[in-house]
């Protein structure tokens, strides 16, 4: 949390989007972070995402529960409305910020002590329920601003900064995604920003519960020998199986790539997402295989990252809920309220 | 003759004035049978006050209805039964113990029963119940629903009772199932028939009168229900808890009808049965902060789990309304029997300072008003409303006033900013005092380009909403909010005085479900020339003529359905009164205060015999 604002000096050669706006446009407050931080790249990567698709940053809510990670949403999109909700308790209120109003965009940032421990069961049931959302888990495996505990997403074996060794089983919150039926599944990394942003693009695009793990090194608690989580185990770990392009609708398509090594999905926005695929054997619109493949490489160390699983067709809440195409909270008495008449009907049946 | 009737002295004879109580086992059918008979006795303009007594099981254990059948139309629960329809053998020894001297057992007595076992002081009628279902149907769970329309087709002859209503009300309920309403017609009148010819005439009878008016008969449930459909709300998440689920249900089932574009655009609400109460609020939270009128339904262990994020929503300042149907607690407790257990903690929910606006409706018809104006106070005050009921109301049908709606009434959305405020230059501090009555402007998300934006967050923050620990900006803060609970005084449903026939120092101060046990409690009092002036709270922040009529009267006695006393601490607490001065009346074993119970209370405080704080131990 900061109480400083970021002075709004624009250079007058920086470049601008469709909105004529600038990336400084798309910025928050001053991060309070520790330097270095992974979160801080993962906030650089929401702003370059949302500038490049031409976002209007006040049409986006960002919600964040409570860590290190929840804090981000101050840092960036400071002409977006933000809630800092509870602990663990991101999903729920997003959820019924999103069935109030279904004509904003959704931005949910967690963090892994905030979805895979407290808020474990608000992260399934976003999930399962189909909350057209972006999720992102900023994933350090730690306790950050609790100074250095571990978390539910720490992996077996690893040791902490004190040397102590963590002898409960992970939970991979990727495996989870999956199973559990969200529609768009990817894993990044922070310090690879080439591949985080057109990850989180593609996210925005999609309508549907999009989740996107990403392994954000804690610089202060996590980045030592002997953790996983680290920028060297990450970078040396790192087995990425492509890499995206989000083409929004409006834009020429340009192939450039021989046939085989992409794949191209058209999401529910029109916009087109080019995998350029990097493991042969992989394909991103196979659920189950997706599932398989992560666990095969997790049992090896890797940590797998790309694209995971897409589902273009995917449906959300609303659509299983059936609600109108027309916001709820812009619904008056007119709309809402069944009149006298009808309640003396009601009235009379109930004599 | 199948029946035997026993050396009653004084069989008890009463017109429209008697308790009649059927002791069943749960799932057995008998449920829609005796609402059928207490509708029925409505029909014929007499009031009637039934109220289920169940456990927290689906088949097996004992359950029963009881129904109160009262021409003045006194509707609390009054105590005693006056005729038993013992149909659970498990409870027979109670439910027999139970009966008034000179009252009435009527049983199945298909199979002897020891006679050891009855007492000589009511009038026993047998009739064959199982004997003539086994000789009339082959199919055996015909054999049991229709022993329930049989017995009350034999009760409809003993108590003279107009035996067209029931026909109707049977209509009514098979419609389009015409082999099912035959044959309930006819096991209706195999009962009538083997009471004519069999059974003795009975002193209780059902006469017909005109004193139910234009009053419905409905649950709080589903008139909460109603009221959260007229009153707006669009966003609707909950999870099961008894007493509480019908209400939710109820909801469902409206907006099914009411809430559809006609145009085939789709539905015009969101129910979301969430994992967990914490899921609920959370969800209510975002609507609330996203400009949708929300609300959930729930008991007293979901009021535990919100804690958290009540504290959120009073904090941070979002509108969102909680309707507790209350149950016996603390923890699991008595999840099927009534209480108002839960007033401190819901009018001081969660940690940290906190205070919040409760209203206490007294029957259905409240609960409709008081759910359709929480979600008018949420928005104003932008903070979370209680709504107390509890299963008393919420589960029993009642007979009350009937709905009344304004078509021009508009909802009242609170302090909003728009784009057009904001673009005439508006200043924008989310949580600063503007007006004085501590109410800040908030905007909806998406409002403005490049106004209007702040962040939302349970941290304490200066009046731009800008996150500070400094201490003044807290304390701003909170002043603030104090203010704004001082302004909910005036906005909250006003107390209900009601003065004694003369001038009287002694006092009651009741609210919710006691509500009617306690008019005629008053009522049998100042028959017995002890008066008492009267005041029926209907919320939370009390106005300041609350303290006005605790100081005008020497004694004042609170009455109210726990074991410690709440509303009296709450009483106490807000006003700083001297404890002495008001007395706690409490009844609190899970069924619902009778007026005997109150007015014994009372005369014995006020005939000086004894000052005891609470005289549980002279009631069964």
């Amino acid at each position: 949390m900061t109480w400083i604002t970021k002075p709004k000096l624009h250079h007058p050669t920086l470049p601008k989007n469709a909105l004529c706006l600038t990336r400084r446009d798309y910025e928050g407050k001053i991060s309070t972070l520790c330097a270095g931080c992974g979160h801080d790249s993962i906030s650089a990567a929401i702003v370059q995402a949302c500038w490049e698709l031409s976002i209007e940053p006040h049409r986006v809510a960002k919600l964040s529960g409570i860590g290190c990670s929840s804090k981000t949403p101050d840092y960036f999109l400071g002409q977006s409305h933000g809630f800092n909700t509870v602990h663990g308790r991101m999903p729920s209120v997003l959820t019924g910020a999103n069935l109030a109003n279904r004509g904003l965009l959704y931005l949910g940032v967690s963090g892994d002590g905030d979805s895979a421990s407290i808020g474990m069961g608000q992260f399934v049931h976003a999930m399962r329920r189909g909350v057209d959302m972006v999720y992102i888990v900023e994933n350090n495996g730690v306790y950050g601003l609790t100074k250095g505990q571990f978390s539910a997403t720490a992996d077996q074996g690893s040791t902490s900064k004190r040397g102590v060794v963590n002898s409960d089983s992970p939970i991979d919150l990727v495996g989870l995604a999956l199973q559990l039926g969200a529609s768009y599944v990817a894993r990044g990394f922070s310090g690879d920003k080439r591949q985080l942003v057109p990850l989180i693009k593609g996210a925005i695009g999609h309508r549907g519960p999009a989740f996107i793990d990403v392994i954000s090194p804690c610089v202060a608690f996590n980045n030592h020998a002997g953790s996983t989580k680290s920028y060297e185990y990450v970078r040396e770990h790192n087995d990425a199986v492509n890499r995206l392009d989000v083409m929004p609708p409006r834009a020429e398509i340009v192939v450039d790539y021989a046939e085989g090594e992409s794949i191209e999905v058209v999401q529910h926005d029109g916009s087109s997402l080019r995998l350029h695929k990097l493991a042969a054997d992989y394909d991103p619109r196979d659920r189950l295989g997706a599932a398989n493949y992560v666990q095969q490489h997790q049992a090896r160390g890797e940590v797998v990252t790309g694209l995971l699983y897409v589902d273009p067709a995917a449906t959300d809440l609303h659509a299983h809920l059936g609600t109108i195409a027309a916001p709820l909270n812009t619904l008056g008495a007119r709309e809402l309220c069944p009149g006298k008449a009808a309640l003396d009907r009601i009235n009379a049946a109930l004599r | 003759m199948s029946g035997h009737a026993g050396h009653a002295a004084h069989a008890i004879a009463a017109v429209n004035d008697f308790v009649i109580k059927f002791a069943n086992v749960n799932g057995s059918g008998s449920a829609s049978a005796n609402e059928m008979f207490a509708k029925a006795i409505l029909r014929m303009g007499v009031p009637v006050s039934p109220r289920n007594i169940f456990p927290s099981n689906i088949q097996g254990l004992p359950t029963w209805y009881e129904v109160r059948v009262n021409e003045r139309g006194w509707l609390g629960r009054r105590g005693g039964v006056d005729l038993m329809v013992a149909m659970n053998p498990q409870t027979w020894d109670a439910d027999v113990k139970e009966i008034e001297s000179g009252g009435y057992l009527f049983h199945d007595n298909s199979k002897p029963l020891p006679l050891s076992r009855l007492r000589e002081d009511i009038r026993v009628i047998g009739m064959p119940l199982t004997a003539i279902c086994n000789a009339t149907y082959e199919d055996p769970r015909q054999r049991q629903l229709f022993k329930n329309i049989m017995y009350v087709g034999a009760l409809s002859l003993l108590l003279g009772m107009d035996v067209g209503a029931i026909e109707t009300l049977i209509a009514e309920q098979y419609r389009g199932k015409e082999k099912l309403l035959d044959a309930n017609v006819r096991a209706l009148h195999l009962g009538r028939d083997h009471a004519a010819g069999h059974l003795e005439p009975i002193g209780l009878q059902v006469r017909a009168a005109d004193n139910v008016g234009e009053r419905i008969f409905i649950d709080g449930n589903s008139a909460a229900a109603l009221g959260c459909l007229y009153g707006g709300a669009s966003v609707c998440a909950w999870y099961p808890i008894t007493p509480s689920s019908s209400l939710a249900e109820a909801f469902q089932k409206y907006c099914q009808k009411y809430r559809v574009d006609p145009e085939g655009g789709g539905n015009r609400y969101a129910i979301i049965q969430a994992e967990d109460e914490i899921a609920s609020i959370g969800i209510l939270t975002g609507a609330g902060w996203n400009g949708a009128r929300a609300f959930t339904a729930t008991s007293g262990p979901g009021i535990s789990l919100m804690n958290e994020f009540i504290g959120l929503a009073y904090f941070a300042e979002i509108p969102l309304t909680i309707i507790d149907v209350q149950r016996g607690g603390p923890s699991t407790g008595m999840p099927t029997r009534t209480q108002q257990s839960d007033v401190l903690a819901c009018a001081y929910a969660s940690h940290g300072d906190t205070k919040h606006v409760v209203l206490f409706p007294e029957d259905p018809s409240e609960c409709f008003e008081f759910s359709a104006q929480a979600l008018d106070l949420a928005d104003r005050l932008q903070t979370p409303v209680f709504v107390l009921s509890d299963l008393d109301i919420g589960m029993n049908q009642r007979l009350c006033a009937p709905f009344t709606w304004d078509d021009a009434r508009e909802y009242d959305r609170g302090k909003i900013m728009t784009a057009a405020d904001l673009d005439a230059g508006r200043d924008f501090g989310r949580y600063k005092d503007v007006d004085g009555d501590g109410i800040p402007y908030r905007t909806y998300p998406g409002t403005h380009p490049e106004r209007g934006a702040f962040f939302t967050r349970g941290t304490s923050r200066d009046p731009y909403a800008r996150y500070s620990e400094r201490g003044p900006d807290y304390v701003y803060n909170m002043e603030r909010l104090l203010r704004k609970f001082d302004t909910a005084k005036a906005l909250v449903p006003q107390p209900v005085p009601r003065q004694a026939a003369r001038h009287a120092p002694f006092a009651a101060i009741h609210y919710g479900s006691t509500a009617p046990a306690m008019a005629e409690a008053i009522d049998v009092l100042e028959a017995q020339d002890l008066h008492l002036d009267t005041l029926r709270l209907r919320a939370f922040p009390f106005p300041e003529s609350v303290r006005q009529f605790v100081l005008a009267h020497e004694q004042v006695f609170v009455v109210e359905q726990n074991r410690d006393a709440q509303l009296r601490t709450l009483l106490i607490n807000e006003f700083d009164l001297d404890p002495a001065r008001i007395v706690a009346v409490l009844h609190y074993d899970g069924t619902p205060i009778t007026a005997r119970f109150i007015a014994g209370e009372i005369r014995r405080r006020m005939l000086g015999a004894n000052l005891q704080p609470r005289g549980e131990e002279e009631v069964a």
